[in-house]
This record gives structure tokens, C-alpha cells and sequence, in this order.
């Protein structure tokens, strides 16, 4: 148990990390890879065509793991940059910027995926839905947190300041969402209806499962190639101070 | 005893140097508030000016106003004091950072908020609203100017130093002011004091915080 625990704290070292991470990253890659493949051979192929919206509906396959990596990421986002902060984990503070990029793309396509379902099925490309509206709040989260932390030299006070804006974000979430609740019922009569009413076909299910898990593997695989990258960036500048 | 009168005084003389240097640079004042009444008075002419439609946006105009107007050239609030060096001092005096934070909060809402909300009942009156409505409008900005104040010292101190930090600065604070903007607009006073409340407790600490960062 104890050996276990000092192993673990070793890997907050990037000198340690580094390695690691470059041979972790075709392990989630590959399946991530194969789960896409099934994913959308079902999705496309298995899937029966939804008897109301026909053959639209497919856009859910990609519309709804991203929206939920899109906010998954921000709250994993938080709590690395926090610790990095907090216990000054330099890998920890890296990790919190690899995420960020993921993450709002992650959000970016779910809110365009969203869009281009919306226009068929709704016949509006965009509504101010609270749902929506608080999907691109936390895309405009992620952009004050990514251009802050471009915009500061410094890598450790960028660390620092992403940790702080991206803490006092994850405090205001659930006030966000709250207000944008409440600013819809006060501006709007009736509600969209996201969940179908027919239960989901069993096809549709798998398909569902199997791009979300791509989606999450995808993101592992992605986050450390780029932590991989930071550290590379990062180690070096250390070298040549 | 003896310690909290310090800090009492100390405090008083942050908000009297805070609005003395403010005042022999008011040029700065007179053109955010002017700014504000022409944000505010362009809209009529870039929309129809329709009396029903004037009225029903009023609320969204005045508090997007005052949030640019509030934004606009914020980044000074530290960046002054920073630029020679008596940032440092402020941080060495002899009480918690925050309240040094909330002192210059509270001369900035002296002298730049209550302008701002004197002067939206005129511009109420510009959109042919109400007395009531008038009066709800500058009671939501007069508790609801001090929440934007308050987030754009965040904004403020993270950015200190930084080239083009104002523009980060603001897109930071910007989705963090959505709640009181939110309420305010919707005319929902309790909430928008609700939303003052929390965010005096958490953003004078925050930005503390981020002004250690900056200085480090």
C-alpha cells in the first residue's frame, strides 16, 4: 500500500510523467479508434430510421457525448488547475491546459451539431433554450480560460491565473444555469421537448454507448498527446533558463 | 479594539486617496459616463423607435450600457497603482488584502456607479418608461453596479501587466456577470441583491488572490 502511494506521487514529476504518458497514449488512441468505427457502422447502418424525424435524428450519435464531454471537461478542467494551484503541481496545472482546448471543442461541436439538428427538426437554427444558452455560456468560459492563459508569458502565473478563473467559473456554473433557467420560463411560453417521446430503439442505445465511450477515450488520448506536447514546451524553456 | 480602529482607518483613507486620484484624472469619469448615455441613446436609432418596443428593451439596454460603460477602462483600477509601484505598498499595509480590494471597490461604485445610476432615470425617461419602471431600473443598476464592479476587479488584477489585458480582462468577467445582468433586466430586486451578497463574499477574496498571482 505504501509502495503503491509513493509510486503514485512520483508520477507529479514530469521527468517521471513524460514517458508514461507517451506510452499510455496508443492505448486509449486504438480503441478510441475501433469504438469510433463501431459506433458509427451502428449508428449509420443498424440504427432504424426514427419514424418522426427520419433520418436527422443520426446527429445525436455525435450531439450528445459531445455535450456531455463538453462539461465533464470543464469540471476535470477545474479540479486540476485547482490542485495545481493549491499543492503547486507544475503536471497538474499542464493537464488543466490540455484540457481546456478539448473541452471546448467538445462544446463547439455540440452546440453546431445542436444547430444543424435544430434546423430540421425544430426549423430554427438556433432557439434560446436554457439548455443551449448555458452550453454557450460554458463555451465563453472555456475562451476567457484559454485566451488568459495565451495571453500571460509567464507559464506559472498562467498556471496561477487559469486556476483562479477557471475556480471562480466552477462557483458561478450553477448560478449561470440557474439564471438562464429562470430567464427562459420569464421570456418563453413553451419549452422544447429534447427527449423523444418514443423510447429509444435498442440499435440506437448501442450506437449512443459506443460513441460515448469513443468520446471519452478519445479525450484521453488527446489531452495526454497534448500534456505530452506542454511538457515538452515546458521542460525545454526550463533548460535553457 | 485598537486593531479595528486601524483598519477603520486605514480604509477610510484607501476610499479619500482612492477618489482624490480619481478626481484629478476626471476626465476618465466624464467620458465613461458619457459613454454610457450614448451607448444608451444609440439604440433608438439603430432600432425602430417604437414606443412599445423602446420600453420592452429598456431594462436589457441600460444594464449592457452599464456593463461596457463599467468595463470600459477598468483595467486602471490596479494598473495605476501598479505602474509606480504603490500596488506593492497597498499590499504590505497592515490588514487582509481583501478588504484593501473592497476600499477601492467602494470608492470606484462612489464615483463611477452612483453617477451611473443618478443619471439611468433620465434615460428611462428616453424610452418612455414609467415611473415605477424608472424606479425598479435604477434600484436593480444601484445593486446591481457594485456586482459588476466587484467581477471586473477579478478581471482587473489577473490581467495586471498584460498587453491587451483589458480586452482579456473583459471577456473573462463578461459570461460571470450573465446572473446579475439576468435578474437586473428582468427587473427581479431581490435576486439581484442576492447575487450582491454572494459575490462581495467571494470576489474581494478572488481578486486578492489574483493580485498575489500578478505580483509574484
Amino acid at each position: 500500500m505504501k509502495r503503491k502511494l509513493r509510486n503514485w506521487y512520483t508520477y507529479a514529476s514530469p521527468v517521471t510523467l513524460y514517458p508514461l504518458v507517451n506510452r499510455l497514449i496508443p492505448w486509449f488512441a486504438i480503441p478510441s479508434a475501433i469504438l469510433f468505427a463501431a459506433g458509427l457502422y451502428v449508428g449509420f447502418v443498424v440504427a432504424p430510421t426514427d419514424f418522426q424525424q427520419g433520418e436527422v435524428y443520426r446527429v445525436l450519435f455525435i450531439h450528445v457525448p459531445a455535450a456531455w464531454m463538453g462539461m465533464l471537461l470543464y469540471v476535470l478542467m477545474s479540479v486540476y488547475a485547482s490542485l495545481g494551484w493549491a499543492y503547486n503541481i507544475r503536471v497538474s496545472s499542464m493537464m488543466a491546459s490540455a484540457l481546456s482546448m478539448t473541452g471546448a471543442m467538445f462544446t463547439l461541436i455540440s452546440l453546431v451539431t445542436g444547430s444543424l439538428w435544430g434546423r430540421p427538426a425544430w426549423g430554427t437554427w438556433w432557439v434560446w433554450d436554457a439548455r443551449m444558452t448555458s452550453t454557450l455560456i460554458l463555451l465563453f468560459l472555456y475562451i476567457g480560460f484559454i485566451v488568459l492563459q495565451m495571453s500571460i508569458d509567464d507559464p506559472r502565473r498562467a498556471d496561477r491565473a487559469g486556476a483562479l478563473v477557471a475556480a471562480v467559473g466552477l462557483i458561478n456554473v450553477p448560478i449561470i444555469y440557474m439564471s438562464v433557467q429562470w430567464w427562459n420560463t420569464l421570456h418563453q411560453g413553451a419549452t422544447i421537448r429534447i427527449v423523444q417521446q418514443s423510447t429509444i430503439a435498442p440499435p440506437m442505445l448501442t450506437a449512443l454507448l459506443l460513441m460515448v465511450a469513443a468520446c471519452w477515450l478519445y479525450s484521453v488520448a488527446v489531452v495526454l498527446a497534448r500534456l505530452s506536447c506542454i511538457m515538452t514546451e515546458r521542460e525545454h524553456f526550463q533548460v535553457a533558463e | 479594539m485598537k486593531a479595528t480602529s486601524a483598519h477603520g482607518v486605514i480604509f477610510r483613507w484607501l476610499i479619500w486617496r482612492e477618489i482624490l486620484l480619481s478626481w484629478r484624472r476626471r476626465a476618465d469619469l466624464f467620458s465613461t459616463l458619457a459613454f454610457f448615455i450614448v451607448i444608451v441613446s444609440l439604440f433608438p436609432l439603430s432600432v425602430d423607435p417604437d414606443a412599445r418596443l423602446l420600453r420592452s428593451i429598456a431594462g436589457g439596454v441600460l444594464w449592457v450600457s452599464a456593463l461596457l460603460s463599467t468595463m470600459l477602462g477598468f483595467h486602471r483600477m490596479f494598473s495605476q497603482d501598479f505602474a509606480d509601484g504603490s500596488l506593492d505598498q497597498l499590499i504590505l499595509l497592515p490588514q487582509p488584502l481583501f478588504l484593501t480590494v473592497i476600499g477601492k471597490v467602494a470608492a470606484q461604485f462612489l464615483l463611477l456607479g452612483v453617477p451611473l445610476v443618478l443619471i439611468s432615470p433620465l434615460l428611462g425617461l428616453q424610452y418612455g418608461l414609467t415611473s415605477t419602471a424608472t424606479l425598479q431600473l435604477a434600484s436593480t443598476l444601484l445593486l446591481g453596479v457594485p456586482v459588476l464592479i466587484l467581477l471586473n476587479a477579478i478581471g482587473a488584477a489577473l490581467t495586471l501587466g498584460i498587453h491587451g489585458g483589458g480586452l482579456v480582462a473583459a471577456l473573462i468577467v463578461l459570461p460571470l456577470c450573465i446572473p446579475a445582468l439576468v435578474f437586473g433586466a428582468g427587473g427581479n430586486i431581490s435576486l439581484v441583491g442576492a447575487v450582491f451578497a454572494l459575490t462581495l463574499a467571494f470576489a474581494p477574496p478572488a481578486t486578492a488572490a489574483a493580485l498575489r498571482i500578478s505580483l509574484e
